[in-house]
Formats: structure tokens, C-alpha cells, sequence
């Protein structure tokens, strides 16, 4: 009785093999992308022994994969942006002949983690709140105060400088750094980029 | 620290800084231009800027735990309020079935009725040169001449930009409330026994022509009202999520942290075919996403494939069940 609507039928937004406009890449990035830093983030780490290159290497893996998706979608995000960053570390090390060559550490282990079960979108969605709460926990505290101003209380900057003593500037700097370390902490899991060590 | 990773930081404390901008300053069409070319020098810029701006929208879901300034607001003017009942006119709705964009003149040529269909979407230009774009199902009438400038909001959505004159101030009567303009562009919907008013530049009043709401509620920038089981609410929105739920202008549906019950009574809005949630359990799940006002199956597609749903068809309806 009942007919199930096909998947591939209609205006599928990300379909394989398509392109996209700026803004699709955008809402294509974030949705897709975006929840896979945890991942990336372990991957790079792993296979990169100079820590102060993540965020840049992070940065322009997401740079290459949004280059290439808007020409064509790729058919599984994971395995794309992986081999993405393995691409890119190989580049890296015959590039800046500096870097010994075990800074890649063992590229075997990509095939491992494009097998290994990736980030439930889901189950993501419903962290998302929990996940919140524990990075704005993490912030500095001024950073924190902030955010929670703007945010909870809806006060402006002028307002905000008054109420914590401090210069409008002062608030533009807590905002900003604070904005870094929340994503960090939303995507990846945030203590290895501006942690302690 | 290498050259290269100073680079990644500055990209994002440059990000930073724009969202930083656009979330404190007054946000207009030339900043929009600048940061605009600031991102299309590459996709560096994009992808930094794009994460930090996801992450800053997360924080939205703070202002659900918003405290007792904005409650006792609530309150106070809760008390002010005495119960209300929806008019629902005949005449428009007789006219609401005559088609999309047609003009019925009523009394004589001073008063003109506007209506959309489901999915229409409309822009009028008013005889003082105010413009107002009319969302799906929605009906105006309009009373705009050199003396007076009044439009009844009947059923619906519009959003309105007023050619400021302080002489005759521009009203928007919506059921028994009157929004009335202070130089601005703001937007009215009517849903159900429900009320909206939100603000994107400038000032409006609300109040009730009866003086049952004794002190008028004054709007300014970026604050909305939404009235509803006799309450008046104001709450402080983003320009961005003003921008998300203006979507509709450019035939768009935003949803961020959206629950499916929410989205589906969207997509309803527009869509004369309409979805149904057959598993309650279902209708918390959240998501985000842009889709096109009529694009129900992209919509029915990501809710099948991300949220493991099934998706029936029955007759004219779309059934979501587990």
C-alpha cells in the first residue's frame, strides 16, 4: 500500500558527482565536514610529529577538500577528506625535505581509520548542548563571562566592558580568542591545539 | 613555531574578528560587500570563517537558559494581558481563493486587498512607496493614501519596509495588536492564535488600539515579540538568525538546532502536500540545514538518511514514521 519515496530522487542538495554553489559549500562543509575534526584532527596528530603544524594542516585540509567538492561532491566525505590529509602529509615531507621521513608515521593506518566507523551525525546532534556546556566550562574564565553576556543576557560590547570594568577592546579580544578555543573544543576535542602543553 | 602554522591562526583570529564585528557593530549592505571579499581571496578565509561562525551559532542554544531579566519582563507584562480572540475574516479568505498576488478593490478604491497562495511569495510597492513582501498564505489589505497609512494583516506573513514619514505613521494592525512603525523594517506573522514581530532595523511600538495593553512595548533592532495564550514575550535575536528566518524572501527555509516538528510545520506552510509525523517519539530530533521552500523531498532525503527514518507516501500526505 504504502510507497517508499526514493533517495535519489528530487533535490537532493549534496548529490555525488554534482557541483555546488558557494553557499551550498558552505552548508555542505559544515554538515558534512565539519563533525569529522575529532577524526581528522587524531589522524594528524598521529602522523605528524611537529605539533605546532596541526592547525595549519588542519586548515588546509578543509581548504582543499571545500576546493574540490565544489566542482564535485564527493561520494563519502570520510574517506575523502582523509585521503585528503594523507595526500597532503606526503606532499609536506617531499616539499621540506627537513622533515625525516617518519613524520609520516604509517599511512596504513588510514585504510584502518576510513574503515572504522565514523561519527554518528545523530548522536552528534544530540551532544551538541552537553558538548557546549563542557567547552564553555574549559574557557578562560573571562573569555567565558563573555560569551555567557552576550549570549544569555543579550548585552551589547559597551555594556559588557562596563559591567566587567574592562575596555570595549578588551571584550573584542576575550570574544574572539574565546570563539577559537569553543570550536576547537566543539569539533575536535580542543586540549591538544591550545592546551597546557 | 613554523611560518606556515602562524598563518592558520591569524586566518582564524581574522574570522574571529569578522564574526566578532557582525555580532557587536551595526551590520550593513557595505560590511557585508567588505567581508565578502575578504572571503573570496580564498578558501582559507571560507573555511576558517565558516567553522568559527557554525561554532558561534551553537552558543545560540545558551539563550535557552536565559535568566530572570527577560522572564520577569515576560511577567510583567503577562498581567497586563487580558485574553484575546482571533478574528478570522470571511472577506479574506473569500479572497485568499481568487489567486496569488491579485488585487480586489473593497470599499471603494482607498482600501486594496493583497493575497498569496500557499508557496506564493509576493513584493508590493504601496502608494507611498513603502514595499512589503507577502510569504505564503497570506492576506493584507491596505489602506494607504496621503492622509492615513494603515494595512490589516488578515492571516499570514509579511515583512514590511516603510518609507519613513514621522507625520503619518505606518501602522500594521494584526488581529487586535497595532505595530506601529518609527522609521524601520521589520516583520509580521500571524499563526494561529499566535503573533510575531521582529525587527531588522530601526524602532516599532506594539500595543493594542484599546489601551488593554497599557504600556506599549517598544521594539528596537534586532528584538522580536511573540504574543501568544495572552502573553507577550521579547527576546533579543542575532542578525544571523533574523537572516535565517527572513529565509523565506529568498525562497529558502533555515533551519539551526531545528526540531523536526518544527521544520515539517514549516515545510507545511509552503507545501500543499503535507508531512506528517507519525512517530511522536521523532519529533524532538533536531537539525540544520538550507533547503528550498519547496524542496520536501531534499528534506525527506536527509531525514531518511541521517536520522534513519521512514518515508511514506499516503495519498497527498508524506508520512515520517521510524
Amino acid at each position: 500500500m504504502a510507497e517508499t519515496v526514493e533517495t535519489n530522487r528530487g533535490t537532493g542538495l549534496f548529490k555525488p558527482g554534482a557541483t555546488m554553489t558557494a553557499s551550498e559549500v558552505e552548508i555542505w562543509f559544515v554538515r558534512e565536514v565539519l563533525p569529522m575534526e575529532a577524526m581528522l584532527m587524531h589522524y594528524l596528530h598521529q602522523n605528524w610529529r611537529n605539533k605546532s603544524d596541526i592547525e595549519d594542516l588542519r586548515q588546509e585540509v578543509y581548504a582543499r577538500v571545500c576546493e574540490a567538492a565544489q566542482k564535485e561532491v564527493p561520494e563519502k566525505t570520510k574517506a575523502f577528506v582523509l585521503t585528503t590529509a594523507r595526500n597532503l602529509l606526503i606532499n609536506r615531507v617531499r616539499r621540506e625535505q627537513i622533515v625525516p621521513i617518519e613524520a609520516v608515521a604509517d599511512l596504513d593506518e588510514l585504510e584502518i581509520a576510513i574503515d572504522a566507523p565514523g561519527p554518528e551525525r545523530n548522536a552528534m546532534a544530540r551532544d551538541v548542548l552537553r558538548k557546549l556546556q563542557g567547552a564553555l566550562d574549559r574557557l578562560p574564565p573571562r573569555a567565558r563571562e563573555v560569551v555567557t553576556l552576550r549570549r544569555i543576557e543579550g548585552l551589547s560590547r559597551p555594556e559588557i566592558a562596563q559591567r566587567m570594568g574592562i575596555s570595549e577592546k578588551t571584550v573584542s579580544e576575550h570574544l574572539t580568542r574565546g570563539l577559537c578555543a569553543l570550536a576547537d573544543m566543539l569539533y575536535g576535542d580542543g586540549s591538544d591545539l591550545r592546551g597546557k602543553k | 613555531m613554523s611560518a606556515a602554522g602562524t598563518n592558520a591562526r591569524d586566518v582564524n583570529a581574522s574570522a574571529a574578528h569578522w564574526l566578532e564585528r557582525r555580532e557587536f557593530e551595526s551590520w550593513g549592505e557595505a560590511d557585508e560587500a567588505e567581508l565578502a571579499a575578504w572571503l573570496a581571496q580564498s578558501w582559507e578565509n571560507c573555511v576558517a570563517y565558516w567553522r568559527l561562525k557554525d561554532a558561534w551559532e551553537h552558543t545560540q542554544r545558551l539563550s535557552a537558559l536565559r535568566p530572570a531579566t527577560r522572564e520577569q519582563a515576560g511577567s510583567a507584562l503577562r498581567k497586563l494581558f487580558r485574553p484575546m480572540l482571533l478574528r478570522v475574516s470571511a472577506a479574506a479568505i473569500a479572497i485568499a481563493a481568487i489567486g496569488a498576488g491579485f488585487a480586489a478593490y473593497l470599499d471603494g478604491p482607498s482600501e486594496t486587498v493583497y493575497a498569496t497562495q500557499v508557496g506564493g511569495h509576493e513584493t508590493i510597492v504601496l502608494a507611498d512607496g513603502s514595499k512589503v513582501e507577502l510569504n505564503t498564505d497570506t492576506v493584507l489589505r491596505s489602506r494607504v493614501g496621503a492622509h492615513e497609512r494603515l494595512v490589516t494583516l488578515e492571516r499570514g506573513e509579511a515583512y514590511f519596509q516603510i518609507a519613513h514619514d514621522p507625520k503619518h505613521p505606518f501602522v500594521v494592525m494584526a488581529g487586535d495588536h497595532r505595530v506601529t512603525d518609527l522609521g524601520t523594517k521589520f516583520l509580521v506573522r500571524r499563526e494561529d492564535k499566535n503573533l510575531e514581530v521582529a525587527v531588522t532595523e530601526g524602532r516599532v511600538q506594539l500595543d493594542t488600539p484599546d489601551g488593554r495593553l497599557q504600556s506599549p512595548v517598544l521594539l528596537t533592532r534586532h528584538e522580536a515579540a511573540s504574543v501568544h495564550d495572552n502573553k507577550v514575550y521579547v527576546t533579543r535575536k542575532t542578525a544571523l538568525s533574523l537572516t535565517n528566518e527572513l529565509g523565506w524572501r529568498h525562497g529558502f527555509l533555515v533551519f539551526d538546532h531545528t526540531t523536526l516538528a518544527d521544520a515539517v510545520a514549516q515545510f507545511n506552510r509552503y507545501n500543499r502536500g503535507k508531512l506528517v509525523i507519525a512517530d511522536p517519539a521523532t519529533a524532538h530530533l533536531t537539525m540544520d540545514g538550507t533547503f528550498p521552500i519547496d524542496g520536501v523531498s531534499a528534506f525527506t532525503e536527509v531525514a531518511q538518511e541521517v536520522f534513519k527514518l521512514r518515508i511514506e507516501r499516503r495519498g497527498d500526505n508524506i508520512v515520517i514514521t521510524r
